[in-house]
């Protein structure tokens, strides 16, 4: 008699849909802009996740207490966990898009994989995500990627200072030639983007790339260090997230490899990546992005509107921190995009069509940055129709044990070589998807 | 009272063969797809048809395949994650190999490529059995999450070795709303769901179910173990494949291959235990419990007003469902299924049970 049934499950979906939609009526007319926020407070990569989502959170926080909200409008936001999983993004993605009165202002995805799947609903909801130092290393063309913007860097400019740097080091690109450098990275599209520009690289310099791929969450490395002992590299580039750093650098340690000899991504280079190696973490490298340690006027701000009053989202040790930063900074670009499509649009609650318009003509100069409290914490920006990225430059920093030291010069990506790499991708991209690339003439003429 | 088959005789084979004997279950299965088919598609937001009711019905698509093979067959699988992801990257190779190909055309090859596929992890169940067989499958897991992660060709050449595919072109119409991606999906999944239903009904599924219950015996009355065993294999997979492509083409529209992990083949085993071994009607209770109750659960702080960190409505979610998966299991190992059945069984004696 077992023979019902199929969906039965439907109509109490749609009891549940009718619920959404009385919700999302109640906002409506409220002069607020929606800010939805991605985190991850659980799962594999949650120690890096925390810190990142207490940054974001407390500079909307500090916006609205500080300034009154964007141009007047107040920032509304919710929190979503996804647990760095691509299936529960993407059901995060979808149920944020929605909210406030005029939809989702901006998304930071948070994770390669969610930046995967969103992009491609990102042109039919007309929303922006912003994927500051990751996500698709080709979406920094605006053309073909009309709502991508992986501001401030992306992992092929990463791996190009990187290289950059090792050249210095060694005195000249010409003495890279024979040097064997091996790649530890986390297998998935977040390690494996660099491999690209870094066999540009081989090719141009001769040097010897060996590539140790390491799978998801990266507590597992004892084969990969054990073929490092057999090879002896002269360096070991780091492409991990989460406890994969951290196991990293404890197998460094046993294995004996030099930390002076690692270079990580700016994904690998924060606080929980280094301390819980303890002492063994000494003089290990990483690069910088956007921002780095320490507090600047921001920081004041946050103590002075935010902790001292209780607002604060962490623990009050946690402002500074390398990844705290990084949230902050995320934050204020997506908060700087809606003020600049704001003296477009009005200072209204904006839609994400219309945010999109103010990321794409970001202009962020040393007084803008000062203004903001963000001096030393964030390079000049300034983005356009067809460069989604802005400027990426970065340094290194060195731990010593207890804090982050800075440890090179700054170094700006050689665009020479990345844009024909960005452009060939982003081609492929529109012709596998079935994309019109934007003409940038024609944007600019129609305003 | 209502739900009484009183009067309803049976006078032909026709009507004694049946998938619903019972008049109003015909009617109320007819009525439910007419609500899914007509009214939901009109009044369903756009987050409840993209982020909910797609993908469950993509995931109790797949589990009714893996029960084909587990509750029906008996043999357990550990892979059902690899044969999606098969299907997943053939139907991608094939719409960027020979893009003219009609996207029915294309799910049926991906679903045979990957009952090859099944075919060919399945040739272990013939010597090997129950816990033994499981990891066996598993074996099929880690083989094709190295295999797309590695071998290049299958994902094109792409740079980070994560695929996007094209939108979805039916009959010269591309399948891109939100409404056409839901009404795409449920007809596939009532057309598969209702042949597996009949499969597993006629002689093929009634030889795969004589092998879960004895094998020995199945032989002995004349039941070829090879070809029941591999036909399970072939058929289950093949419906795992067709789940797969609709997971990355109207789903997901770009994956990489951590999307189709370990975590997905269990996540589908927990839902046809908790859902119902043997049960085509298990898979959607299963797929909705193991999809919907959870972002019930993390909505519903929200939705309510109550102010919970993030973090905590995230623990607590877990920790609910967790227990929830075991107290059902007490209360009824058989599945929610069977929780289903009872209550029919119970409808039918009420007001007066005697």
């Amino acid at each position: 008699m077992k023979k019902l049934d199929p969906r039965v499950r439907i109509a109490a979906a749609a009891m549940g849909a009718a619920c959404a939609l009385t919700a999302g009526a109640a906002y409506s007319q409220a002069k607020e802009q929606f800010f939805p926020v991605l985190v991850y407070r659980t799962g594999a990569y949650a120690p890096n996740g925390v810190p990142f989502a207490n940054g974001y959170v407390d500079y909307l926080k500090l916006v609205n207490a500080r300034d009154g909200g964007v141009g007047g409008v107040k920032i509304v936001y919710e929190e979503c966990d996804t647990q760095y999983a691509t299936d529960r993004g993407v059901e995060c993605y979808e149920r944020l898009k929605g909210k406030g009165p005029t939809g989702a202002a901006v998304f930071h995805t948070l994770s390669t994989g969610i930046t995967f799947a969103v992009t491609d609903k990102t042109s039919t909801d007309k929303i922006p995500i912003i994927t500051a130092g990751y996500g698709r290393s080709d979406s920094m063309d605006g053309t073909v990627f009309k709502y991508n913007f992986p501001l401030n860097g992306m992992y092929w400019t990463a791996a190009d200072m990187l290289i950059q740097h090792l050249a210095k080091k060694e005195g000249g690109f010409d003495k890279l030639k024979g040097k064997k450098i091996a790649l530890v990275y986390h297998d998935s599209p977040f390690g494996k983007e660099p491999i690209a520009l870094l066999q540009e690289r081989a090719k141009m310099h001769g040097y010897d790339l060996t590539l140790l791929p390491v799978t998801h969450p990266g507590v597992e490395q004892k084969a990969t260090w054990l073929q490092i002992r057999q090879q002896r590299p002269d360096y070991v580039l780091l492409w991990g997230w989460g406890v994969m750093n951290s196991t990293s650098i404890k197998e460094a340690v046993a294995t004996g490899y030099p930390r002076e000899k690692m270079y990580g991504v700016w994904w690998s280079g924060a606080e929980p990546d280094v301390r819980p190696a303890g002492d063994g973490a000494k003089g290990y490298n990483a690069l910088v992005f956007q921002s780095p340690a320490g507090r600047g006027k921001v920081h004041q701000d946050v103590f002075k509107y935010l902790h001292d009053k209780g607002q604060g989202t962490g623990p009050k040790d946690e402002v500074g921190e390398v990844l705290y930063n990084r949230g902050l900074a995320a934050a204020m670009l997506s908060v700087e995009g809606v003020k600049r499509a704001q003296v477009k649009y009005g200072k209204k609650p904006l839609k994400g069509e219309e945010v999109q318009w103010g990321l794409e003509n970001l202009a962020l100069d040393d007084k803008a940055l000062a203004a903001l409290g963000f001096t030393g914490f964030m390079a000049p920006t300034s983005t356009s129709c067809a460069d989604h990225m802005g400027a990426s430059q970065s340094y290194l920093h060195t731990w010593d044990g207890t804090k982050w030291n800075k440890s090179s010069d700054v170094y700006a990506a050689d665009m020479q070589i990345i844009k024909p790499m960005v452009a060939a991708s982003a081609k492929a991209y529109a012709a596998e998807k079935k994309v019109e690339a934007r003409d940038c003439a024609k944007v600019a003429a129609g305003g | 009272m209502f739900y009484r088959e009183n009067g309803q005789f049976k006078t032909s084979y026709r009507t004694d063969l049946q998938v619903f004997p019972i008049r109003q279950d015909r009617i109320f299965i007819w009525a439910l797809l007419a609500v899914a088919f007509v009214l939901v598609p009109f009044v369903a937001s756009e987050y409840t048809l993209r982020a909910l009711l797609i993908p469950f019905l993509i995931y109790a698509l797949a589990a009714i395949g893996l029960n084909l093979l587990v509750g029906y067959c008996g043999q357990i699988s550990l892979g059902t994650g690899a044969f999606m992801a098969v299907g997943a990257y053939a139907a991608y190779n094939l719409v960027v190999r020979f893009p003219a190909v009609n996207f029915l055309v294309v799910l049926v090859i991906a679903g045979l490529c990957a009952a090859a596929f099944g075919i060919l992890f399945g040739i272990p169940s013939l010597r090997i059995k129950g816990l033994y067989l499981a990891v066996a499958t598993l074996a099929a897991q880690f083989f094709v999450d190295w295999m797309f992660a590695r071998v290049k060709w299958f994902t094109n050449y792409s740079s980070s070795g994560s695929v996007s595919t094209a939108p979805i072109e039916l009959f010269g119409m591309v399948v891109d709303t939100p409404q056409e991606k839901y009404l795409f999906v449920l007809s596939v999944v009532v057309l598969m769901a209702l042949a597996a239903k009949n499969l597993v009904r006629g002689h093929i599924g009634r030889s795969w179910m004589a092998m879960r219950d004895m094998d020995v015996a199945a032989e002995v009355i004349g039941i070829r173990p090879v070809y029941a065993k591999l036909t399970a294999f072939a058929v289950s997979s093949f419906v795992v494949g067709i789940a797969g492509a609709l997971w990355g083409f109207v789903h997901l529209g770009s994956w990489e291959p951590a999307a189709f992990n370990l975590n997905l083949s269990l996540r589908l085993l927990f839902m046809i235990i908790i859902g119902g071994m043997g049960s085509i009607v298990g898979c959607f209770f299963g797929a909705a419990f193991m999809w919907f109750l959870p972002i019930m659960l993390n909505q519903l702080p929200t939705t309510l007003g109550i102010p919970i960190s993030t973090a905590l409505i995230a623990h607590l979610e877990l920790m609910i469902v967790g227990a929830l998966i075991v107290f059902f299991l007490i209360v009824e190992p058989h599945g929610l299924a069977r929780l289903w059945s009872i209550g029919k069984e119970k409808l039918r004696l009420w007001p007066f049970p005697h």
